[in-house]
C-alpha cells in the first residue's frame, strides 16, 4: 500500500518537451511510471519516446484527457507559465496536481489555491521535488535509487535533506511506503497535516518521519495535529536552527519573521506531542530503528 | 527585496495615500536647497534597517541651515552595519495628535492578506503587540473582494478613531491594499499613520517589501533596487543564481538545496563550529555555478575551512566536481576543503576530485566535524 501515487496512477506532464521535463519524465518512467500522455502548447501531435515508450503530446491537458483519462499531473514549466498550467490541470477535471515549478508569486498561488479547493483539486507544490512510491512509481526529482519499499512514510518541506533522510533510512534496512515532498513555498497545496492523515489511514505505514523548517507555523499545527489524531510514531527534524532572524534561506517561506517560525518554536511544539526531534539529520533514521525494535 | 521609505511612500502616494511633501539628498548641500523650498523638515536615514531613530538617523530640521547640518551628521553614518548614503526631507506635519499603526500583509496560516492595525502606533508597536496583542486589530482580506467598508469601519471603530475620519480611512486603506495587490508585497506599512493637528490622516513613515518571486512583472519596482546598499558577495550570487547569505563564522559552505544547506549550517554548529554563509548552488547547478559559488566563499577572509555538502538528485556530483576543479585553477587558494558528494554521479565526482588532494567524507555529521576540525587549524 501507498498514499497518493502507485503503478497504476496515469501521470500527465504539462511541460513535457522541455529540458528538464524530458530528462525528469524518462526517469520516472524508467523507474515504473504510467505515463500516459504529455502537454505542450503547439507541439500537439508529436511523440515523446522514453526506451520503447511513445507517449502522446497534446496541446492542451482538456485534449490529453479527452484521449488518454490522466488522474494525477506533473507541472514542470517556466514560472511565468506556471499558475496557468495549476488552473488548466484543475480545470480539467484533474484530481490530484504536482507543481515542481519553484518561484511562483504568492498572491498567485493565494487566488489559485482557493480555485483549487473550490474545485476539489489536490495540488502538491509548487517548489517541491514531487513524490515517490517505492518500486512503483514516482513524480518529479526524488531519485529513485535512495528509497526502498518499507513501513515508513515520509513528508517533507525539504528536496535534498529528505533525499538525505531516506538515503539514512534505506541503509539502514528501513523501506517506505510513500516518500512525499510539499515545498516550502509560504502558500503551497498539501501541508503537513494532509499528509498526516493519509499516512494514519495507510494501513502499510507503521511509522511517520517529518522533516520541517523555519519558516510559518506548519510544524506547530502539525504538532497539534498528531497530539489529537495521529495514533502513530512519528520522528521528526527542523532545519534551520541557526538561521539568522529576518533573512530569507533560500526557501520562499524559510524566513524566521519576529517571534514566529523559528526552530525552537516547532521543536518545543513536536516534543510537547510527544514527537522525538533529532539534533542530526544522520539520527533520524538510527531513532526510526530502535522506536522500530530494529 | 526591500524597499527604502522614500520608496514605498512614493508608491502609497500613488494609489492614493497621503504622504508628506518630501524630496531625497545625497549631499549636505542638496539638502539645504531642499529645506530652503520645503521649509521646516524632518531629515531621515534611508538605509534597510529597523531602529534608524534610536541609532540617531532620525533629526529635525527647522532651519536650512539645521537641515544641512544635520543631513551632514547622518550621511555616511553607520546604522547596524548599513552605510547611509542618502536622507529623506519630509516637511513637518502640522502638530501631530494621534498614530496609529497599519498595515497590509501575508497570513501564511490563512492564506489570505491580512490588515493590522493598532490605536498604538509608534516606535514601540512590537512592544504593544506581545505585551497587549487584544490592541492590535486583524481583518482578513478576501482578493476577489478587497477591502469592503464594513471591514475599514470595523477598524476604525475598534481604534476609537473619530466618526469623522471613517471615510478617508477606508479611502486610505483601500489605497494601501491596492498597492500592496499592484506591487506583489508581501507587507506594507504605515507606522505611525498620524492624525495631524489640522485632522487629518498622514502617512509619516513607510515600508514596503515585495515578492522577489514577482519581479519580472515589476519592471519599475525592479529597477529600485539599491546595489550601492547590497553587499559585493550577495550582489554576485544573485547575479549567477545562488542563495547566498553571508555569517560571521569561518567555515564557508556550499550545498544543494536550501533545506540542506540550513542543515550542513545546524550540523556545523552542533560541532562547535561556525558557519561563514548560507549558500544554496540550486538545483541542477552547472560547473560555472559551481565555480562562482566557491569564488564567493573564499573571497571572504573569514573562511578558514570549506565544507561542500552535495547530495545529487537534480544536481550531478560530476559537474560539481569540475566546477570545484575549475574555480582551484582560477583562485590561489590554502583554504582546506573538505568534500562530501552523494547521490546521483557521486562516484564519477569523487573520481575526479581524486588529485585535488581534498579531504572528503562520507556523511554529513563525519564532513562536518572534518571542518570544524580544519578551521581550528589541528589538522
Amino acid at each position: 500500500m501507498s498514499i497518493l501515487i502507485d503503478k497504476n496512477t496515469r501521470v500527465v506532464v504539462s511541460g513535457i518537451t522541455g529540458r528538464e521535463g524530458s530528462f525528469h519524465t524518462r526517469q520516472m518512467i524508467e523507474y515504473g511510471t504510467n505515463v500516459v500522455a504529455g502537454v505542450t502548447p503547439g507541439k500537439g501531435g508529436q511523440i515523446f519516446e522514453a526506451g520503447d515508450q511513445k507517449i502522446p503530446v497534446f496541446n492542451t491537458i482538456q485534449e490529453a484527457v479527452e484521449s488518454t483519462n490522466p488522474n494525477a499531473s506533473m507541472i514542470i514549466v517556466p514560472a511565468r507559465f506556471a499558475v496557468d498550467a495549476i488552473y488548466e490541470a484543475a480545470d480539467a477535471g484533474i484530481p490530484f496536481i504536482t507543481c515542481l515549478t519553484e518561484y511562483i508569486p504568492v498572491l498567485d498561488m493565494i487566488e489559485a489555491r482557493a480555485y483549487l479547493d473550490a474545485k476539489g483539486a489536490r495540488l502538491l507544490g509548487p517548489n517541491c521535488p514531487g513524490l515517490l512510491t517505492p518500486g512503483e512509481a514516482k513524480i518529479g526529482f526524488i531519485p529513485g535509487s535512495v528509497a526502498m519499499p518499507g513501513p515508513v512514510g515520509v513528508v517533507s518541506k525539504s528536496g535534498t535533506l529528505t533525499y538525505e533522510v531516506i538515503d539514512a533510512l534505506t541503509r539502514l534496512g528501513i523501506g517506505q511506503t510513500t516518500c512525499v515532498g510539499i515545498g516550502g513555498d509560504p502558500i503551497n497545496g498539501t501541508d503537513f497535516i494532509d499528509v498526516l492523515k493519509l499516512f494514519e489511514a495507510d494501513p502499510d505505514t507503521e511509522h511517520i518521519v517529518m522533516i520541517g523548517e523555519i519558516g510559518g507555523n506548519a510544524e506547530e499545527k502539525a504538532a497539534a495535529f498528531i497530539k489529537e489524531h495521529v495514533t502513530k510514531p512519528v520522528t521528526s527534524f527542523i532545519a534551520g536552527r541557526t538561521a539568522p532572524p529576518g533573512r530569507r534561506m533560500g526557501h520562499a517561506g524559510a524566513i524566521v519573521e519576529g517571534k514566529s517560525g523559528t526552530a525552537e518554536g516547532k521543536i518545543e511544539a513536536l516534543r510537547a506531542a510527544g514527537v522525538p526531534v533529532a539534533d542530526n539529520p544522520d539520527d533520524i533514521a538510527k531513532i526510526v530503528a530502535e522506536r522500530m525494535g530494529k | 527585496m526591500n524597499l527604502h521609505e522614500y520608496q514605498a511612500k512614493r508608491l502609497f502616494a500613488e494609489h492614493g495615500v497621503p504622504i508628506p511633501n518630501g524630496e531625497v539628498a545625497h549631499t549636505p548641500a542638496e539638502a539645504r536647497e531642499i529645506a530652503e523650498r520645503l521649509g521646516g523638515v524632518i531629515v531621515k536615514a534611508q538605509v534597510h534597517t529597523g531602529g534608524r531613530g534610536k541609532a540617531g538617523g532620525v533629526k529635525l530640521g527647522r532651519t536650512p541651515a539645521e537641515a544641512e547640518a544635520a543631513a551632514a551628521a547622518i550621511l555616511g553614518m553607520d546604522i547596524k552595519g548599513y552605510t547611509v548614503g542618502k536622507v529623506l526631507l519630509d516637511e513637518l506635519a502640522p502638530g501631530i495628535e494621534q498614530e496609529i499603526y497599519l498595515a497590509v500583509l501575508i497570513d501564511r496560516a490563512n492564506r489570505r492578506p491580512m490588515i493590522m492595525a493598532s490605536a498604538a502606533g509608534g516606535m514601540d508597536i512590537e512592544q504593544v503587540a506581545e505585551e497587549t496583542p487584544e490592541k492590535i486589530i486583524k481583518v482578513h482580506i478576501e482578493p476577489s473582494l478587497g477591502v469592503r467598508s464594513y471591514q475599514s469601519t470595523y477598524v476604525a471603530s475598534r481604534m476609537g478613531l473619530p466618526k469623522e475620519l471613517w471615510r478617508d480611512f477606508h479611502k486610505l486603506l483601500t489605497g494601501l491594499y491596492s498597492c500592496f495587490n499592484a506591487n506583489d508585497a508581501s507587507l506594507t506599512e504605515i507606522n505611525p499613520l498620524v492624525i495631524t493637528g489640522e485632522g487629518k490622516l498622514l502617512a509619516v513613515d513607510g515600508k514596503m517589501t515585495i515578492d522577489d518571486n514577482a519581479l519580472f512583472r515589476l519592471e519599475k519596482v525592479a529597477a529600485m533596487r539599491d546595489v550601492a546598499e547590497e553587499p559585493d558577495a550577495e550582489r554576485q550570487a544573485r547575479e549567477a543564481g545562488i542563495n547566498f547569505i553571508k555569517l560571521d563564522g569561518n567555515i564557508g559552505c556550499m550545498v544543494n538545496g536550501a533545506g540542506l544547506a540550513m542543515t550542513t549550517m545546524d550540523v556545523t554548529k552542533l560541532f562547535g563550529g561556525e558557519p561563514a554563509n548560507f549558500l544554496d548552488i540550486g538545483g541542477g547547478a552547472q560547473a560555472e555555478q559551481v565555480a562562482a559559488a566557491l569564488r564567493i566563499i573564499l573571497s571572504d577572509p573569514n573562511v578558514k575551512a570549506v565544507l561542500i555538502n552535495i547530495f545529487g538528485g537534480i544536481t550531478r556530483g560530476d559537474e560539481v566536481a569540475k566546477g570545484i576543479v575549475a574555480a582551484l585553477g582560477q583562485v590561489e587558494t590554502e583554504v582546506p576543503m573538505v568534500v562530501r558528494l552523494a547521490g546521483t554521479n557521486a562516484e564519477e565526482g569523487m573520481a575526479i576530485l581524486a588529485d585535488a588532494e581534498m579531504e572528503t567524507a562520507v556523511t554529513l555529521s563525519d564532513a562536518a566535524q572534518k571542518a570544524v576540525k580544519l578551521a581550528q587549524g589541528d589538522n
